[in-house]
């Protein structure tokens, strides 16, 4: 599935939910549900610091795809980590590098990537396409 | 001055007229995500009454010139205002002179103004600053900065696990070699009430001057400055109901006038030539540059709106407010208030076992209920706590026991969402 397939397929999970309750429920479980980051990653140099939570994020590169695992502190922060990885995860370096991820305004989350929120989120995004970047300079043309 | 209408009967309890001094602040009755505010956020920043909106909006409105140097009206008018609310500031602090109030942006400008200018002047190589282990990072940073300057050092009072300062090792730490104490007169993530008056004391015996940081202190009890015989007071225009941007500095004369200015520039001065220059009287040397003119003449009328509804009345009823909020978090499974002192403001810190004080937070603000999480600037506390963060619920007078019910039924959803 494209990047592009996969947020529509959130938003359309996400309108289902009736209020915001169910919303956050539903990311709560994504967290506790999120597989776990290698321990040995969970290091320094792969620390996102927010004000308010942390993010722990590694990525590598396999056949040509970039594969991510996160962590979080805090179990909501956890859940967003846990949908921008179903998102980004798994696919080619310019396919991340374009992503709009415009899903998160859909299902009504926008407040989560507020820079004011210091959750982290925003930072990891960010991270997350850099790292995309890096494989893509660093990878032999196909 | 707008005064408002509903709150000129100083000796009614709170609890009489609450619907009255909400009525007020015209932002308690706004929803946020479709329900009633619920603001437990005053430690951060305090909601404004009307007549302070009224008295800023007045000011750009029909009042708006340069102060100190017109000779139009406009300018002459603004000024008298101005002037008029260093008199308030001064009146509310109970200082000697009005010239020992200096308006500042804040508590941090406050601070970093004495650290700086105070430093520049009286300290050197190994000389000694005493704070303490529950300072702001605002009351942190500017000493540890003239600390590396100058190569003095940073001495920090221990606390108890109650969030007590520990008196008789602040003791030990005051010496000949301690130049300044600079701690807060209300924590602003425990609620602890320091012993203000006796620290100083205590450093006056060595002539040592203190600095007191009362931006969590203002809003909650009176202060008066020759009383403790404070050397600096500080606190912030916004904590005190008033507009963000203005601060005070109070500071005894003789310390004002042996300190160099912190900036220098337009209103700091008598006479400039390329060769010297001859600095104003206090308190303009210590004021360089258009001040906030509105945010002056706002706090004053913020002081005048707490001082009409009393400040004896605010302690009593926020003490009302704190008991009955610790009682029934005390009986959530799992949670923990953070700073249990004898004497506290009504701020209330907890955190609760296994769950990210962030995800709570957000939770709760689903709900419309705005409380602070995080380290709240304080981050050697959280430290010597050991714990990451922590909720924080801070009260003021037009906070109800209702709120703090919904607040209560918040939490055990959020609680139950989360675990």
């Amino acid at each position: 599935m494209s990047i592009q397939e996969i947020e529509n397929e959130i938003v359309e999970e996400f309108e289902m939910f009736e209020d915001w309750m169910q919303k956050y429920e539903y990311i709560i479980e994504l967290g506790k549900s999120l597989p776990l980051i290698d321990a040995k990653y969970k290091t320094e140099d792969k620390l996102i610091k927010g004000c308010q939570s942390q993010v722990w994020l590694h990525s590598e590169l396999n056949e040509g795809n970039v594969l991510f695992t996160a962590d979080s502190d805090a179990i909501i922060t956890k859940g967003m980590v846990a949908l921008m990885i179903r998102v980004l995860s798994n696919h080619t370096p310019d396919e991340i590098l374009n992503a709009k991820l415009e899903f998160v305004d859909k299902i009504g989350l926008t407040q989560h990537l507020s820079p004011t929120r210091s959750n982290g989120l925003v930072s990891m995004i960010k991270q997350m396409k850099m790292d995309a970047l890096a494989y893509k300079v660093k990878a032999p043309n196909p | 001055m707008a005064a408002s209408t509903t709150i000129n009967k100083a000796g009614t309890p709170i609890a009489d007229r609450i619907e009255n001094i909400r009525a007020d602040f015209p932002i308690l009755s706004r929803k946020v995500n479709g329900k009633p505010l619920i603001y437990f956020d005053n430690g951060a920043t305090a909601q404004k009454p009307q007549s302070v909106i009224d008295a800023v909006d007045k000011c750009y409105t029909s009042q708006n010139a340069n102060i100190h140097r017109g000779v139009h009206t406009l300018s002459q008018e603004i000024t008298v205002e101005y002037e008029k609310a260093r008199v308030t500031v001064q009146k509310h602090l109970n200082a000697r002179y009005s010239h020992e109030i200096i308006f500042t942006k804040g508590t941090t400008e406050s601070i970093n103004l004495v650290a700086t200018s105070f430093g520049k002047k009286f300290i050197s190589k190994g000389d000694e600053i005493i704070i303490s282990v529950m300072e702001h990072h605002s009351n942190i940073l500017p000493w540890q900065v003239i600390c590396e300057e100058k190569g003095a050092i940073l001495k920090v009072i221990p606390i108890s696990d109650s969030g007590e300062l520990l008196m008789d090792e602040y003791k030990k730490l005051l010496s000949d070699k301690t130049k300044i104490v600079a701690v807060t007169h209300i924590s602003n993530t425990l609620g602890t009430i320091n012993p203000v008056k006796e620290i100083i004391e205590l450093a006056h015996a060595k002539n040592i001057p203190v600095l007191i940081d009362g931006a969590q202190a203002v809003p909650h009890t009176s202060v008066d400055v020759q009383d403790l015989d404070a050397d600096f007071y500080v606190y912030s225009g916004h904590k005190l109901f008033g507009p963000t941007g203005v601060g005070v500095l109070y500071g005894k004369e003789k310390w004002l006038n042996e300190m160099p200015p912190y900036q220098v520039g337009g209103g700091t001065i008598k006479t400039v030539t390329f060769e010297k220059t001859v600095y104003a009287d206090l308190p303009l040397k210590f004021e360089a540059g258009t001040p906030h003119i509105a945010g002056g003449v706002g706090l004053a009328v913020a002081i005048d709106y707490v001082n009409e509804i009393g400040l004896d009345n605010i302690a009593a009823y926020e003490h009302e407010l704190l008991v009955y909020a610790t009682e029934a978090l005390q009986k959530i499974e799992g949670l923990k208030i953070i700073g249990t002192a004898t004497k506290k403001a009504s701020v209330i810190s907890f955190v609760v076992e296994g769950l990210h004080p962030f995800d709570i937070g957000t939770i709760l603000d689903q709900l419309g209920i705005a409380v602070r999480t995080g380290h709240h600037c304080t981050q050697p506390l959280m430290q010597r706590y050991e714990i990451k963060g922590t909720v924080r619920a801070s009260f003021a007078f037009y906070n109800t026991k209702q709120e703090v019910d919904e607040f209560i039924i918040g939490l055990q959803r959020a609680i139950k969402m989360l675990k």
